[in-house]
């Protein structure tokens, strides 16, 4: 009477197996260069970003300086977009204001992530009043429209850089807090949390070393059509004179300050408009692309 | 309850463990009074069915319940440590360096976007004090011993390019990373094939005796537990029903259910046409039935036992069954053996 006998005899000792060689990561489906999306806003960021960069090659003026003997020209070889009402260059105020809408846009985003991660993985990990609290945070925000709030808040904090920071910090980082709970939420499920609890880390371990780098993902493709928004806020409170404030060049302000000759100089509000919305394009584009290539299983 | 004869204090005591679930359809009473000892360096099997409460008890030791489950009575002594008592963060000067555990499915258990090298690093670094070059180092060694082949390289690689043996052997790297004196084994190698579950088998058991190691190992698996273990518990519906050497045990259960377990497995020397299956399904942890738990599919039940809650009694010596009849079974098996 044995079912001991089973399985003593089978294999051959603890000789380590061939299998793990066969069993090879298969080469990643998707390719960036494969992902057409990608790389169109690739090429258009790239583009945008190179010529904002290298502004000071691309064009011998100064955004800010006034002659006010060659007020509002047409296209030219000199001037190649023309000059404003107060004779400063289009093209270089097209180039500087590029630079300064982007790097805040780019610095604004981050911030919200940052803060929205933070505060969806505590509410996702730990759940109980601390996801309450959160949450609520979070359903107060979602509340108002976007504009409307960064508006309001820019307005009361004064118009500037820094309350664009702020302003976008408290409005945007509800939408990181969200996915990230969401994801959190699923992950923490996972047998490797319960594996890493019964390994004795610390829960600020599991959740930054071990879970954080499995749900980062959704966050980031996020960011990339967040900083489109984010473009849209900075230009539309520049608009508004809450953003950038003059003389440095913006698109923003550059729009609203064109639209007083739109019937005779379209080019002062329609050029920089067009940049705005290519931008937008590319960047949205990047976002599709990456959200394609880093999704697993399609 | 039954450490009378046993001059040294076992490692790891478990008694009177009571684990409730809150669900939906009412409380669960997944472990209902289990008591459990562990011997300093030796293996000790826990057999039953799915959802007899053998998993649970393992999280209950090491502190791991679901949300929803608590401890509600008992106590896990550890080195005389109530480990039931202590808070998480004292808990988790437990987990690793004291007790460590290894999960059934290797794959999901790892982190899919850690590379292996620093999920084995990642204990010593935390819970010896290493840093991240000696414990870099101690991953390697540990890959080299657990027969990962070309551990500098591998280090580096993600565990989907890892086989299912490869990801156990790594498990197992990481489970005796801080030198524990006890491991915790949830059916290690039921999601392995045979070949390689024999590797892994023997290797765990090769490397726990190196190292003076203990281990509980969680499986329906009778002949693993007779590879692996000395002493068997098996488990019905939340309690420890029998209990004793795997000799013994395995070959005169003194309990109807073990008995049936024993039928229901394969045996090469005595084949039968037909394995025996236990009639019936377990029953309901919310409203367990009166009396012996195992009443309504036992074929030596009596009277008294739908009454009587059966203790668990010790009738030889290391040797306890929770039956209110046990020579029926051995009755049974005499009979049996006459057949032959």
């Amino acid at each position: 009477m044995s079912a001991i006998s089973l399985s003593a005899g089978a294999g051959a000792g603890d000789s380590a197996p061939q299998a793990a060689a066969a069993e090879r990561a298969q080469p990643r489906r998707h390719h960036w260069y494969r992902q057409p999306a990608l790389i169109a806003g690739i090429v258009i960021i790239g583009l945008i970003l190179l010529a904002v960069i290298a502004a000071p090659l691309l064009t011998s003026w100064n955004p800010d300086t006034q002659n006010l003997n060659a007020t509002l020209e047409g296209f030219s070889a000199h001037h190649w977009l023309g000059t404003d009402q107060e004779g400063r260059d289009t093209f270089a105020r097209l180039l500087y204001g590029g630079r300064v809408d982007l790097q805040v846009a780019f610095i604004a985003v981050l911030f919200p992530f940052v803060l929205g991660t933070i505060l969806g993985s505590l509410a996702g990990y730990f759940g109980g009043w601390i996801d309450l609290i959160i949450m609520r945070l979070v359903d107060i925000v979602v509340a108002f429209p976007f504009f409307v709030l960064i508006i309001a808040l820019v307005f009361v904090l004064g118009p500037g850089e820094r309350s664009i920071y702020i302003a976008i910090t408290l409005v945007g980082w509800v939408s990181y807090a969200r996915i990230i709970r969401g994801e959190i939420l699923v992950a923490k499920r996972q047998e490797y949390v319960l594996a890493a609890q019964s390994g004795g880390l610390s829960n600020l371990r599991i959740m930054g070393r071990h879970l954080l780098p499995n749900v980062i993902t959704q966050a980031i493709i996020y960011a990339m059509s967040d900083i489109v928004q984010d473009i849209l806020a900075i230009v539309t409170l520049s608009y508004l004179g809450l953003g950038i404030q003059p003389p440095a060049a913006d698109w923003g302000t550059m729009i609203s300050d064109g639209q007083n000759f739109l019937t005779t100089h379209w080019q002062l509000t329609t050029i920089p408009g067009l940049v705005v919305v290519v931008t937008g394009l590319g960047l949205s584009l990047i976002g599709d692309g990456l959200a394609d290539l880093l999704r697993p299983g399609q | 309850m039954s450490g009378g004869d046993r001059v040294s204090q076992p490692l790891l005591q478990v008694s009177d463990l009571h684990v409730q679930i809150a669900s939906r359809r009412g409380i669960v009473r997944a472990v209902d009074g289990v008591s459990l000892e562990v011997p300093a360096g030796e293996a000790v099997g826990l057999v039953g069915e799915s959802g007899s409460g053998k998993s649970m008890t393992l999280r209950a030791i090491l502190g791991v319940l679901p949300a929803e489950a608590r401890v509600t009575a008992g106590q896990v002594l550890l080195d005389g440590v109530d480990l039931t008592q202590l808070a998480n963060n004292q808990l988790n000067q437990i987990r690793g360096p004291k007790i460590a555990m290894i999960f059934q499915e290797p794959m999901s258990a790892l982190n899919p976007v850690m590379r292996v090298g620093s999920q084995i690093a990642e204990g010593p670094q935390v819970h010896l004090g290493m840093n991240r070059r000696q414990a870099a180092e101690r991953a390697i060694e540990l890959m080299r011993r657990v027969g990962i082949p070309d551990p500098e390289r591998r280090y580096r690689s993600f565990p989907h390019e890892f086989s299912g043996g490869m990801r156990q052997r790594v498990m197992i790297a990481i489970a005796l990373s801080c030198e524990p004196s006890l491991i915790l084994c949830d059916e290690p190698t039921t999601a392995l094939d045979v070949t390689i579950q024999d590797q892994i088998l023997r290797l765990l058991t090769r490397l726990c005796r190196e190292s003076g190691t203990s281990l509980v190992f969680v499986t329906h698996d009778l002949p693993v537990v007779a590879q692996v273990c000395h002493q068997i518990a098996v488990m019905y519906a939340g309690r420890i029903v029998e209990r004793g050497s795997v000799q013994e045990v395995l070959t005169q259960p003194w309990h109807p259910y073990t008995l049936g377990l024993v039928r229901s497995a394969p045996d090469v020397d005595h084949p039968r046409s037909s394995l025996a299956a236990i009639p019936g399904a377990p029953p309901s942890l919310v409203s367990p039935p009166a009396g012996c738990r195992f009443h309504p599919r036992c074929k030596f039940a009596e009277q008294d036992c739908t009454v009587t809650e059966p203790p668990l009694r010790l009738i030889d010596a290391g040797h306890a069954t929770a039956c209110l009849h046990y020579e029926r079974c051995l009755d049974e098996l005499r009979t049996e053996g006459a057949d032959r």
